[in-house]
């Protein structure tokens, strides 16, 4: 009788929630896949059915594909320049944790990671713009070539990736410390009996032991790498003012096919290739860690 | 005997001059750190406050080198230009509404069904916590059309409404108030209060909802920031100059030709101010937050 009641509440309780996230979450994520099987134009009234049609049309369209790689670049880019730079500044960080800055020094490496996307952005715009920006004044200072940084194809990937890095670097930063905090200390004490220093005990057992950390930092780097969008919408505007056209992504295709050319079903497609990404990063993750346990 | 303890006193004063050279051997270290640390902090807010300096200068002195970091005579006519040439305030007041009303409602959901979830393990609650976290790995980007059109037949596209219809639940929101119930509300104050004849409702708003509150503060500050700088949704949910939020106006007010840096920085610094400094003073809440997204494992 008791339970009863008790399970009654827990029903009526989580219906609202459940409710919402049904309509939010859980439809538009079916009707994603539903649409990506659909021909839909906005603008007709029929929804023909057209199988996979609209995936094998993706593997044949440049601007898709040119997305694509863009992506997966910039993904991996921020990647490499953000995991061993966290590692190290989250050891750093944790060696002076006593210290009175130490305060000060998470702050400053987490404020980017928290600030507006858009203003900060702008900032970097600011910092390579040919004509105007500290970056090639202070290369024509040092004697060398000013760069049309924002401009030229590999060099405005380039500023995506710095950009992208210099706001994923504070999250890395606090998920690593979480971990280095987790570390059995007497570990690092018998390492140092037997006469280890620091930075051997940083290689041979931080590295190894943070591994499922590294996973899992990775994993989510990678995965807001492939959502990138505004930062590439504001720094790489093309010659004609045309934002994010210089540096084509994943989220900017998808929306100027729904927007623009009223092609819902080929850009929710395009959604689809996007999770297939998402989830084989995630099970890559997990099966990693699985290994790990086994071993 | 007498042999024994000269050993031992040789054996303290060796110690103590490796103990020395070894101390500052430390404070050497500690230095290099502390100078590493400093460089690398410096260099992350130096862009920052590069633009919060353009704010205040003269369109001659932007184009000076080295830039400064003190405006040398510092104007506020960037400000006055930019307020006059968008509806600046009108932006941040739809950013900020947006971004309470989604706190509200993802911490209000998520106190409810991470209590639920976290103490009544019923088989059925059981399935639904996994539909809940099984669809957490999938981005927003992922089903943001289908979720527009939605937002479209319901008449609240260009409205605060329809910007919040994206940022109602929050996965993690639910996950984390469900570790916190299991680890910090032993099930015996529960039973006791139900012998005591309390009712369920009165259990949860006047026992569970107090143990949280530092949980539901963190997460209230996750929540916040995270429609407060939200840019796909926003940006395809509003599409009338009146309806912006601050992410969007300003990324659509840069594309123009004619804008010059001044304006920029100087809309960019309106905006950044009070959220570093929001931010520095909710730091232990945040950084709690976002520590605890990363021991899922």
């Amino acid at each position: 009788m008791l339970k009863r009641k008790r399970f009654f509440f827990a029903i009526l309780a989580i219906l609202p929630t459940l409710a919402i996230f049904a309509y939010v979450r859980l439809y538009p994520i079916a009707d994603t896949l539903r649409l990506s099987l659909f021909q839909w134009n906005i603008l007709s009234k029929n929804k023909p059915f057209i199988g996979l049609a609209n995936f094998r049309e993706l593997m044949g369209d440049h601007l898709f594909l040119d997305a694509l790689i863009n992506t997966t670049i910039i993904a991996f880019g921020v990647l490499v320049l953000t995991i061993p730079m966290a590692m190290i500044i989250a050891a750093m960080l944790f060696h002076r944790t006593r210290s009175r800055m130490a305060g000060f020094y998470e702050t400053a490496v987490f404020i980017p990671h928290v600030v507006s996307l858009v203003p900060a952005a702008m900032a970097w715009k600011w910092i390579f713009d040919a004509r105007l920006g500290p970056l090639n004044a202070l290369l024509d200072f040092i004697g060398i070539p000013m760069q049309n940084w924002l401009f030229d194809p590999v060099l405005s990937v380039i500023c995506i990736i710095v950009l992208c890095s210099w706001q994923a670097l504070g999250y890395a930063v606090l998920i690593y410390l979480v971990g280095f905090k987790n570390l059995p200390v007497s570990l690092y004490e018998a390492a140092k009996l037997d006469g280890a220093s620091g930075p051997q005990s940083f290689w041979h057992l931080s590295i190894p032991m943070l591994k499922p950390i590294t996973l899992y930092v990775s994993v989510v780097t990678l995965v807001s790498g492939f959502n990138v969008y505004a930062q590439a919408f504001v720094l790489a505007s093309d010659a004609q003012g045309a934002p994010g056209r210089q540096v084509r992504v994943l989220v900017l295709d998808m929306l100027e096919n729904s927007f623009r050319n009223y092609r819902v079903g080929y850009a929710a497609s395009e959604a689809v290739v996007l999770l297939v990404i998402v989830l084989g990063l995630t099970l890559i993750q997990f099966s990693m860690l699985r290994e790990r346990g086994k071993s | 005997m007498t042999l024994e303890t000269m050993r031992h006193t040789e054996q303290t004063a060796e110690e103590m001059a490796e103990g020395g050279r070894l101390r500052r051997k430390k404070k050497l270290t500690n230095l290099a750190i502390d100078i590493f640390l400093l460089s690398v902090s410096v260099l992350m807010l130096l862009p920052l406050v590069f633009l919060v300096a353009n704010a205040f200068k003269t369109p001659a002195e932007m184009l000076a080198w080295p830039p400064t970091i003190v405006p040398g005579e510092p104007t506020l006519d960037n400000f006055k230009a930019v307020l006059s040439e968008t509806p600046l305030l009108r932006w941040i007041g739809n950013s900020i509404a947006f971004a309470v009303m989604s706190t509200i409602a993802i911490v209000a959901t998520s106190a409810i069904a991470g209590y639920v979830f976290g103490k009544f393990r019923f088989a059925t609650m059981n399935v639904l916590f996994a539909l809940f976290l099984a669809t957490a790995i999938v981005p927003f980007e992922v089903y943001m059309i289908p979720l527009y059109f939605q937002a479209k037949s319901l008449g609240i596209l260009n409205s605060v409404w329809g910007l919040l219809l994206g940022y109602l639940v929050m996965s993690f929101g639910i996950f984390l108030i469900r570790q916190n119930v299991i680890h910090s509300i032993p099930d015996e104050l529960l039973e006791a209060a139900r012998i005591d004849g309390a009712g369920e409702f009165w259990i949860f708003f006047r026992i569970v909802l107090p143990l949280l509150r530092g949980a539901l503060g963190a997460l209230a500050v996750l929540a916040f920031f995270q429609a407060w700088t939200a840019f796909a949704w926003p940006m395809i949910v509003t599409t009338t100059r009146s309806s912006y939020t601050i992410e969007v106006g300003l990324a659509l007010f840069q594309t123009g030709f004619t804008v010059d840096l001044g304006r920029l920085s100087a809309a960019s610094a309106t905006v950044l101010i009070p959220s570093i400094l929001l931010f520095v003073i909710l730091r232990r809440n945040f950084v709690q937050g976002v520590a605890s997204t990363g021991l899922k494992e």
